[in-house]
């Protein structure tokens, strides 16, 4: 390999400098001329019909900007996969924090008087909060049946193997739904009016997606409408299809008020009530095995819960049954998926996408069979994982050379896994209350779009020479806290050769940067640095053609250069467009092919310690042993598994939305259990560099992979602890932890 | 921020003498403000019933944490922090300090008052237990003068105190403890840090000649106000250490399910409750029996 100037070296953030001294402009911290705040109405029921809007006595109604649905200019729904979430309730109510009313006024602490004086006539008609119930179309509350999509990947024949197997293991799974829990809530300002347009500046992931909702919304032309990131405080997932809503909201307000501009950001509660979160799941497993462990038949059947509208439930869904068999060999595999609609806030993209469900149940599922079958979790695993030539439950063929066994050993060994197993064995048949358990997971996460999403996205992305002898970085790929300024910099920087302070990004502004995609699917470098890369290639032979650049040249000689090109040409820009890589296919229809260009692989191994007083499970030590290509940034990687990791034990063991009649009860940081540095070790992160051939200095995606395996590993580690197999749901709360083993307690008294 | 700014008033008197006339004066209207680390989330949220505070944090005279040979009185406006960091209770009453430690984050110990967890009156609050433990005393105060309250009588219900609206909380008074002597203290949270209790739980024993001559339960977030066990305090309280085995210890626990009464919220269930309360007696109760055999 040859040395590199940028790649594979830890570089600082681009932004960091202004985020740690306070400079960056986050949406909240932007006071505009004449600016109003805005602040929404929700319905307060669940389902109904809305029959009429009541202005309270005490306000002086006249001061304010009043919207409904019916001073919508344009599409009532917002743009995404389908039209079918209003932005306002015309006269149906979905879900007990659907949109109603808009106000605006200068004054905030009358406006939040002005809120709770607006009363809502509902209607009530029978809710749907439970999956089952909805898949049962108990009521019909969404199109004919309540599915929002229905997917089903099959491969060989399951139902011929039943009879003759070694060993038939069924199993049910449950994850429950978690908030992305951003440091910094959804906010958007807009300025409208009929003559400019629309303007909106926002803490969001995707620029575009808002883009396309604000032309719907308000039937504009592409060129009439204007998307500007502000700098944003964390999104995974959370800000990629709401902010549409918010920023649809701002400038409907904006345009009634005249085009004074109109911010709207929501307070902690609002946002962890009425945003999208991760979907609930149900996985039913029915596997067989031969005598030896070899995995004969995977039937699965897969269901999300995808509250009241569409939204991305089709793509989460989507990726969830990709990844429901897990990382195995298996001839006979039927994955049946459905996501169903129920009256709670719609759920939306969480890191992850559906992965997490998917795979926590087949990871959970495959140590449940172990203890069925008496056999040791780590062998059955090693009779069945991919090598590079098998194929996925969708037929794709591994062509990477893949050393899974290797993976998981790796992990293990970090682990001390032997030694602590043996160590575990003395310290539980003693009489203390404490029980200690390894457990891991082993698992893959696609890298970009699924299926034909990139070549049907066609992103486009570039760079440009800048008077001052700079290159900017054009691309709509959003910084949120994941390092994409610093990485796409070092990308290009490493192409051209020059220190890292001669490439900037651009900020991502709908007017000034291409379409290069959403910032999301774990696609940015991977994808995005790709075409920047290709982008950056172009541009050098440009200037090397020009004559202007001759090489070797430094920093200072490749600055005159881009000057000496401008000064005589104008301007200086490249761009790169996404091509599939070669023998990529895919078909959408029978979801059969390539679901991935490739993937990220990884083993996560952790030690747990069971309070069997209080039923609390500590994590003790935790191994995330992963390949993702080539690594770019090593500090920006760990950061990033690191915090995925976090993440993933909150997922596994105390992040829970506690739902009342379709509302989140816990709205508050207080009582929705994210995880702090007391209840999380040190995270050991290891990488196994394999370079992809495909990706920018042959990088993977590398975003989503952590949030995959910390839940299933914990649990495992808690069977291992506990001797039993019964804990299947997440997060495993100790009160639930507590009312299983009374339940064994009840069921098998003798097992005590 | 949904709490009415414009509306609020906040008076900052400069005396104790001051404040107290003006309690008595409009009898019921001024909120006492102290740290406002509780107050400050209702009015975040737009949900407290007060929009007029009289603001204690001037008040000198109800600082210091003052000792004798028999006592150790903290002003009303001891802080968390200042309770943490004081040797004499490290020393002699280890679970105020343990309280003082697993009481919101650091920010908020720094200004939040023993005073102000008190008169709250959350039954989720984490000091109540280690002052029932160790039977302390408030002080309230009115401009007809002052009276000593002990702290079990203190709330009455559900966020309801024995407080007269013209009085205030001047100092909690508490024994210091003599002999041989056993102090336990477990917050059972939500995690690890910043977290509300779903059980909390501190005792304070006393052995004499063998037997259990002194035995105090307080418990936290098992009933509508913070509560002192009696029961079960009333079957450890007098035995003989020799005779506390495993059989005594789950009558203990049985005892202790039937003192309590919790409740299922957002943040845990009264079966979880009613079954960590007593798993953690037992464990409280093992590690005593270990302690005064040792001794």
């Amino acid at each position: 390999m040859n040395p590199s100037l940028h790649i594979g070296h830890s570089r600082i953030r681009k932004e960091g400098r202004a985020k740690v001294t306070g400079e960056a402009q986050y949406t909240d911290d932007v006071r505009m001329e004449y600016m109003l705040y805005g602040v929404t109405v929700r319905s307060s029921v669940p389902r109904g019909i809305l029959k009429g809007i009541e202005f309270g006595e005490g306000i002086p109604w006249d001061e304010f900007v009043i919207v409904t649905a019916k001073d919508v200019p344009g599409e009532l729904n917002v743009a995404l996969i389908e039209r079918d979430q209003p932005f306002l309730a015309l006269d149906r109510i979905n879900h007990p924090e659907e949109p109603v009313v808009l106000l605006a006024h200068a004054d905030r602490y009358l406006l939040e008087k002005a809120r709770a004086a607006v009363h809502l006539d509902i209607e009530p008609l029978p809710p749907l909060f439970d999956l089952e119930e909805s898949l049962a179309c108990k009521e019909v509350i969404w199109g004919q049946d309540n599915l929002f999509k229905k997917i089903l990947i099959e491969k060989g024949d399951v139902d011929s193997v039943w009879a003759g197997a070694a060993h038939v293991v069924e199993g049910e799974y449950k994850t429950g739904s978690q908030e992305q829990l951003y440091i910094e809530p959804n906010g958007a300002i807009a300025v409208a009016n009929a003559e400019a347009g629309v303007t909106v500046w926002g803490s969001l992931q995707c620029p575009y997606y808002v883009h396309t909702a604000l032309k719907a919304l308000f039937n504009l032309p592409d060129d009439k409408v204007r998307v500007i990131q502000m700098e944003t405080g964390g999104g995974f997932g959370g800000k990629e299809d709401y902010p549409s809503l918010i920023a649809g909201h701002a400038a409907l307000l904006s345009l009634k008020a005249g085009g004074r501009p109109v911010k709207i950001v929501y307070d902690r509660e609002e946002d962890m009530v009425a945003t999208t979160k991760r979907h609930p799941s149900r996985t039913r497993i029915r596997s067989a095995f031969d005598a030896e462990g070899r995995l004969l038949a995977l039937d699965i059947d897969f269901a999300l819960d995808g509250g009241a509208y569409l939204t991305l439930s089709p793509v989460v869904l989507s990726r969830g049954a990709i990844h429901a068999g897990g990382p195995y060999r298996c001839p006979n595999t039927s994955i049946r998926a459905r996501a169903a609609a129920t009256n709670t806030p719609p759920h939306g993209a969480f890191r992850g996408f559906g992965a997490p469900q998917s795979l926590f149940a087949i990871e959970r599922h495959m140590d449940v069979a172990a203890a069925q079958m008496g056999m040791d979790p780590i062998a059955l695993r090693k009779q069945n994982l991919l090598r590079m030539g098998d194929a996925t439950a969708t037929g794709q063929i591994i062509k990477e050379n893949v050393d899974l066994p290797g993976l998981l050993d790796h992990a293990l060994e970090k682990l001390d896994y032997s030694a602590k197993k043996e160590n575990h064995r003395i310290h539980n048949a003693s009489l203390g209350p404490i029980k200690k358990g390894l457990g891991f997971a082993i698992f893959m996460h696609g890298c970009g779009f699924t299926g034909s999403g990139e070549s049907y996205l066609a992103s486009v992305a570039g760079v440009e020479g800048r008077a001052d002898g700079k290159v900017h970085v054009l691309a709509a790929s959003t910084e949120m806290g994941q390092g994409a300024n610093t990485i796409l910099s070092q990308v290009v920087a490493e192409v051209l050769k020059v220190p890292l302070e001669y490439v900037e990004v651009v900020r991502p502004d709908t007017a000034l940067v291409p379409d290069s995609g959403p910032t999301v699917a774990s696609r940015t470098t991977m994808v995005v640095g790709k075409l920047v890369q290709e982008a950056a290639i172009g541009l050098r032979q440009t200037l090397i053609q020009s004559g202007f650049l001759k090489v070797p040249y430094d920093g200072e000689g490749f600055s005159s250069a881009v000057k000496q090109y401008i000064a005589k040409n104008d301007h200086l820009k490249a761009y790169s467009q996404y091509n599939t890589p070669p023998q990529i296919v895919w078909d959408d229809q029978l979801y059969k092919g390539d679901a991935y260009t490739t993937f990220a692989w990884a083993c996560y191994a952790a030690e747990v310690a069971v309070d069997t007083r209080t039923f609390e499970v500590k994590v003790e030590d935790f191994v995330a042993f992963q390949e993702v290509g080539r690594v770019l940034n090593p500090t920006l990687a760990e950061g990033q598994i690191e915090g995925g990791v976090a993440q993933g034990i909150g997922y596994g063991l105390s992040e829970q939305v506690v739902w009342s009649k379709g509302r989140m009860a816990n709205g508050q940081m207080t009582n929705y259990i994210m995880a702090t540095s007391m209840d999380i070790p040190r995270i050991r992160v290891y990488f196994e560099e394999n370079p992809y051939p495909n990706g920018p200095g042959g990088a993977k995606g590398l975003g989503e992979l952590p949030m995959d395996g910390p839940a299933p590993a914990l649990l495992n580690a808690v069977q291992d602890a506990l001797g039993t197999s019964a804990p299947r749901e997440i997060p495993l709360t100790p009160e639930r932890l507590m009312d299983l083993l009374d339940l064994m307690d009840f069921l098998e008294p003798s097992n005590v | 921020m949904r709490g009415q700014v414009p509306g609020c008033t906040v008076h900052t008197p400069t005396t104790l003498i001051g404040a107290l006339e003006i309690l008595f004066a409009e009898k019921g209207a001024w909120r006492p403000l102290a740290g406002g680390t509780d107050l400050m989330v209702l009015f975040a949220a737009g949900v407290l019933p007060f929009s007029r505070f009289l603001n204690l944090w001037g008040l000198d005279e109800l600082r210091g944490i003052e000792t004798t040979s028999d006592s150790v009185s903290l002003g009303a406006l001891t802080t968390y922090a200042e309770i943490r960091t004081h040797p004499l209770i490290a020393a002699e009453l280890p679970n105020l300090v343990q309280s003082a430690w697993v009481t919101g984050a650091m920010a908020i110990q720094n200004r939040g008052t023993l005073a102000g967890n008190i008169a709250n009156g959350s039954p989720a609050a984490d000091t109540p237990p280690s002052l029932l433990a160790y039977g302390a005393e408030v002080q309230l105060q009115s401009l007809a003068g002052s009276r000593w309250v002990p702290y079990e009588n203190f709330h009455t219900g559900y966020k309801q105190t024995v407080m007269l609206p013209e009085e205030l909380i001047t100092r909690i008074r508490v024994w210091r403890p003599k002999g041989d002597n056993f102090h336990f203290f477990r917050k059972v949270g939500t995690r690890k840090a910043q977290a509300i209790s779903k059980v909390c739980l501190a005792a304070y024993a006393r052995a004499e000649e063998g037997r259990v001559a002194e035995f105090r339960l307080g418990m936290g977030s098992v009933a509508p106000v913070p509560m002192r066990a009696l029961t079960t305090e009333m079957l450890v309280q007098g035995q003989a250490i020799e005779e506390l085995d495993g059989q005594f210890i789950a009558g203990a626990k049985l005892a202790l399910m039937e003192d309590i009464r919790p409740i299922d919220d957002i943040r845990s269930t009264a079966s979880y409750r009613r079954k960590v309360s007593a798993n953690v007696l037992g464990q409280l109760l093992e590690e005593m029996v270990e302690r005064f055999k040792r001794a």
